[in-house]
């Protein structure tokens, strides 16, 4: 008895800093932002009835979903094709697909950022080199616009997308293609209708996590976007810091959270959260 | 080993994406290069200006003294929150371990914009209390950046924790060693790698922490991110590209250094 209260004393102790520490600095100050959306600048749910009937706010919600989905497909397909070499290729062709995810993956996202700008902005690599061959007389617009975002996005999202399928693709049993090739299936039949549907719930996996990154995308649609596109993030900033405005951003950033937290609770119930690390 | 290895179309899709990742992270070596005060191609003539204008102006000094600085502080708080809070999971297995834990994990799923009114909520209202460790100071900064990178520390603790033999631990138990013993002597140096690669990626991802700072700094706690992010927003300082290459060529070299460490560790 005496034991088992101890142990129950000293797990409490162990853990209750952190807990302490996370309650204090993360839940209690959320919970200021919950009640800003609410009496901010009057006590009530206009900021909640403001939500659905701005059209600047409804516009910015459309684009930011727009902007997810395209950049979900383009990044689970490009993630696709690189983890297909990561995991079964050659060794050599391994380090090389595993430099090219992990040296991206490590590198801040402002130093990416400002990459995709040296590459697309008007007197980037991209303008200056199709201008010098001729190819074109006036710059390309390939940022500060939604293109831009869509890029930056994809880039950055890429290696997250990545982690999932490599890890569906490890435990698939290699037994398996043989048979289908030993049925007499071709190379593009057994990747279409064995490889690819035994992967799925890697590909669900990683869909989700792009699409939820990216609806919380702060960084990338600010600089790429050079705010002519921008997307829900942006504005809660805009909203706190440009046009005072704490409730609306406040009671953007609480549906935010609900819409984030409802995605999640649907993935999980197809994915185990172990299958995607 | 897998004998089934990607074709030729494969190997080629593969490369486009390959190049598509390395591609920005070229670009900016040419721009670090331009003689030009503004972003440009170099045309002929190459200059180290924007590598020089790095050492010489002290802003870019101090943002890096204040990143580090930051990144110490936040990295040690976390890890040894992560660390306290992961052994009590893992020697007394309390109940609702699951929820704690996904408590605890909080501020990696939230998307960081709603964590970074969350804590800009929390510093002005700390601003008022006392002037140590409000809004734009580098304790709230650091103790922000803390709230974003615990949760990473306790997963890495935890994973390293889960791979380790239980027997150890009930034997030294059943020897008489205190709690104390067992977490300092038995446990601690058994994860000491998962430990050390918790307190790195902690002050990794303070280091480049920019979606919170924003919120949370205004003039006086300008970190690294923050007067790039300054930099990029306003008319675009080639002293970025400088930055950017110097920054890519450390993750590189500490990339191969783990990969090799990581070999050794496999070999030894």
């Amino acid at each position: 008895m005496r034991a088992y209260l101890s142990d129950r004393m000293g797990a409490a102790l162990l853990m209750a800093p952190l807990l302490l520490f996370l309650v204090l600095a993360y839940a209690w100050p959320f919970l200021g932002v919950v009640k800003w959306s609410f009496t901010l600048p009057t006590p009530g749910l206009g900021q909640y009835n403001a939500l659905l009937t701005d059209d600047l706010v409804q516009s910015v919600f459309i684009r930011t979903l727009r902007i997810a989905a395209i950049v979900t497909v383009v990044s689970v397909a490009a993630a696709y094709a690189i983890t297909v070499v990561w995991v079964r290729g050659t060794p050599a062709q391994r380090l090389v697909a595993e430099f090219c995810i992990l040296v991206p993956f490590w590198i801040s996202v402002l130093t990416r950022a400002f990459g995709w700008v040296a590459l697309l902005s008007n007197r980037g690599l991209i303008n200056t080199w199709l201008q010098a061959i001729g190819f074109i007389s006036e710059p390309l617009a390939l940022v500060r616009n939604e293109f831009g975002v869509i890029v930056g996005m994809t880039h950055f999202l890429i290696p997250f997308a990545v982690f999932p399928l490599a890890s569906a693709m490890r435990s698939l049993d290699d037994r398996v293609l043989l048979a289908a090739r030993g049925l007499g299936s071709s190379r593009m039949r057994t990747f279409w209708s064995v490889f690819v549907p035994m992967t799925r719930s890697g590909i669900i996996g990683s869909a989700m996590i792009v699409f939820v990154f990216s609806l919380g995308f702060f960084v990338t649609p600010a600089i790429l976007g050079g705010g002519r596109s921008v997307m829900i993030a942006e504005l809660i900033y805009l909203r706190i810091f440009q046009s005072p405005d704490w409730g609306l951003g406040a009671a953007i950033s609480v549906v935010l959270v609900l819409f984030v937290g409802a995605l999640m609770a649907i993935l999980f119930r197809y994915v185990r959260p172990k299958q995607l690390i | 080993m897998p004998t089934y290895r990607p074709g030729p179309v494969s190997l080629v899709i593969a490369a486009l994406v390959a190049l598509f990742l390395l591609m920005p992270l070229l670009a900016v070596i040419p721009v670090s290069l331009t003689p030009s005060r503004m972003l440009a191609m170099p045309s002929g003539e190459l200059s180290l200006r924007h590598y020089r204008a790095l050492i010489e102006d002290p802003r870019w000094i101090d943002s890096i003294l204040l990143s580090i600085r930051i990144g110490v502080v936040s990295s040690a708080f976390s890890t040894v929150l992560a660390l306290c809070f992961s052994l009590g999971v893992w020697m007394f297995q309390p109940r609702f371990t699951a929820a704690l834990v996904g408590f605890v994990l909080l501020p990696m799923v939230v998307p960081p914009v709603v964590s970074a009114i969350t804590l800009y909520f929390l510093l002005t209202s700390m601003s008022g209390v006392s002037s140590f460790f409000g809004y734009d100071t580098w304790l709230g900064v650091a103790m922000a950046h803390s709230v974003m990178t615990v949760p990473f520390a306790t997963v890495l603790i935890l994973v390293s924790l889960s791979q380790l033999d239980r027997r150890i631990d009930l034997a030294a138990r059943g020897l008489g060693a205190t709690v104390w013993e067992r977490a300092t002597r038995i446990i601690m140096p058994n994860i000491k790698f998962g430990i050390v690669t918790a307190a790195l990626l902690s002050f990794v991802l303070s280091w480049e922490e920019i979606g919170v700072t924003l919120f949370i700094t205004s003039v006086n706690a300008i970190t690294l991110p923050r007067l790039m992010w300054m930099g990029l927003r306003d008319n675009i300082d080639p002293a970025i590209a400088a930055l950017s290459v110097i920054l890519i060529i450390i993750t590189v070299l500490v990339l191969a250094l783990r990969s090799f460490v990581v070999r050794m560790r496999g070999a030894g």
